[in-house]
């Protein structure tokens, strides 16, 4: 039953995809790559990845989207005509994919339970997690602790797309947006419509504590920093949509937004460079307390609330970097 | 009474699977935006509001449902509201209603 679920959703995804590609109008594309990521979360959820199928949930179907369409206030609706033949762009996707089916048939059968992926490190993780750590959610374990350096690297890959799109778009804003009509947001917000404002504004503080809740429960049930700091940034800003986006601004300025950028990066880093002066390996969080697994859970704590800070703040930053610029 | 509950809990949930596909009967095949959306909008609230109890008595007292009933709050806020900025938006936009039309210049119909 679910490996005929898995294929309808699957052949769903494909529909989306062809969808996507054949759409002219942008904000179809948008509303459509939306429906992707969703189709995509179920279909993580119905391989028992929850942790993978949060993230696309939050980060793919929700973020994602505002911010594409964000970006789509700003440049135009439809998408220009190609301007050069694209026969050869034709016959190199056509390779690609008989390359791409080609490989498919070396992998593993579905659900193999030989397949290298779960002979190589994956029993190992299972059976240390209880015994070094002891938090029921393996994949926080894995995450956080026995991949610690990869995690890192994620973070430092979010933080310098936020910088980089900063750089791009300014952190202030820009000489078009003071006289523009165009713009993203309205300074008043959505005040003059009543029921999405009153729903909205009953909304924002639940999200704010499910993304609470998403962030410190991580190392029980699916979730964890990257999860927490899209639902986080989702309920502002939503809030910026309802009351304008000054009002965003007040509850978080620019300067902190910068702040939290960069501090979420460096809480993580400065728990690693802990590691070292406590007298073991950057990133060992066993030396944190006298007790190694006490001192394993703190440092996923913490490591996880700088995720959090840095994904919360680079979302944040793009947005308003956005909604701040006039249209061209 | 387990198997009492069993059968009221699939009732519901078939109950709801068929207004969910009434709405998506009607979502496709209404003539214009807002009959579309009256298809789509109402059908989506009756169906969480059948299918998350039919769950429910599947899960009994547990806190999986506890967090059915907070996603059918959710559901029920937020569905209504964004039918309603939908069709404001749409009306904001300038999308005027075929029917509307007609009754309002009776004389350019047969």
């Amino acid at each position: 039953m679910t490996v005929i679920f898995g294929f309808f959703l699957l052949t769903l995804l494909l529909i989306t995809a062809v969808a996507i590609v054949q759409s002219q109008n942008l904000f179809v594309s948008v509303m459509l790559s939306g429906m992707f990521s969703l189709l995509l979360a179920v279909n993580f959820f119905l391989l028992d990845a929850a942790d993978v199928a949060l993230t696309e949930a939050a980060v793919g179907a929700g973020i994602s989207t505002v911010l594409l369409l964000s970006a789509l206030a700003i440049t135009a609706k439809h998408e220009k005509a190609p301007s050069s033949s694209r026969v050869g762009a034709l016959i190199i996707v056509i390779i690609a994919t008989l390359v791409l089916i080609y490989a498919t048939l070396g992998n593993p059968q579905f659900a193999d339970p030989n397949a290298p992926v779960h002979q190589h490190v994956a029993p190992w993780y299972l059976d240390k997690t209880a015994e070094a750590i002891d938090i029921p959610n393996v994949v926080t374990a894995v995450l956080g602790s026995f991949r610690g350096y990869d995690t890192l690297g994620e973070v430092f890959v979010v933080f310098t797309a936020g910088i980089g799109v900063l750089f791009l778009l300014g952190t202030q804003p820009g000489p078009f947006a003071q006289s523009n009509p165009f713009k993203l947001t309205d300074p008043k917000g959505l005040r003059h419509y009543l029921i999405p404002r009153v729903v909205g504004r009953m909304l924002v503080p639940f999200i704010l504590l499910f993304g609470l809740y998403v962030q410190f429960h991580g190392e029980y049930g699916p979730g964890g920093g990257f999860q927490a700091g899209a639902l986080i940034a989702a309920a502002i800003i939503l809030f910026a949509l309802l009351e304008g986006e000054n009002s965003a601004l007040k509850v978080i300025p620019r300067s902190v937004l910068i702040g939290l950028i960069a501090g979420g990066a460096l809480l993580y880093g400065v728990v690693g460079l802990f590691g070292i002066f406590l007298g073991s390996n950057f990133l060992d969080y066993s030396v944190l307390s006298s007790n190694p697994v006490k001192g394993q859970q703190m440092g996923l704590l913490i490591i996880e609330a700088g995720v959090g800070i840095t994904v919360t703040g680079v979302l944040l930053s793009i947005f308003h970097a956005f909604a701040a610029r006039g249209k061209f | 009474m387990e198997l009492f509950l069993d059968i009221a809990s699939w009732i519901l949930m078939s109950l709801g699977g068929v207004f969910v596909f009434i709405g998506g009967l009607g979502a496709l095949r209404m003539p214009d935006l807002y009959t579309r959306m009256h298809a789509a909008g109402i059908t989506d609230s009756i169906a969480p509001i059948l299918i998350i109890p039919g769950l429910m008595l599947q899960a009994g007292l547990t806190l999986a449902s506890v967090k059915l009933l907070a996603i059918l709050v959710f559901l029920l806020l937020t569905g209504p509201t964004a039918s309603n900025a939908l069709a404001s938006a749409a009306l904001l936009a300038g999308n005027r209603s075929e029917q509307v039309k007609s009754t309002a210049v009776p004389e350019s119909e047969e």
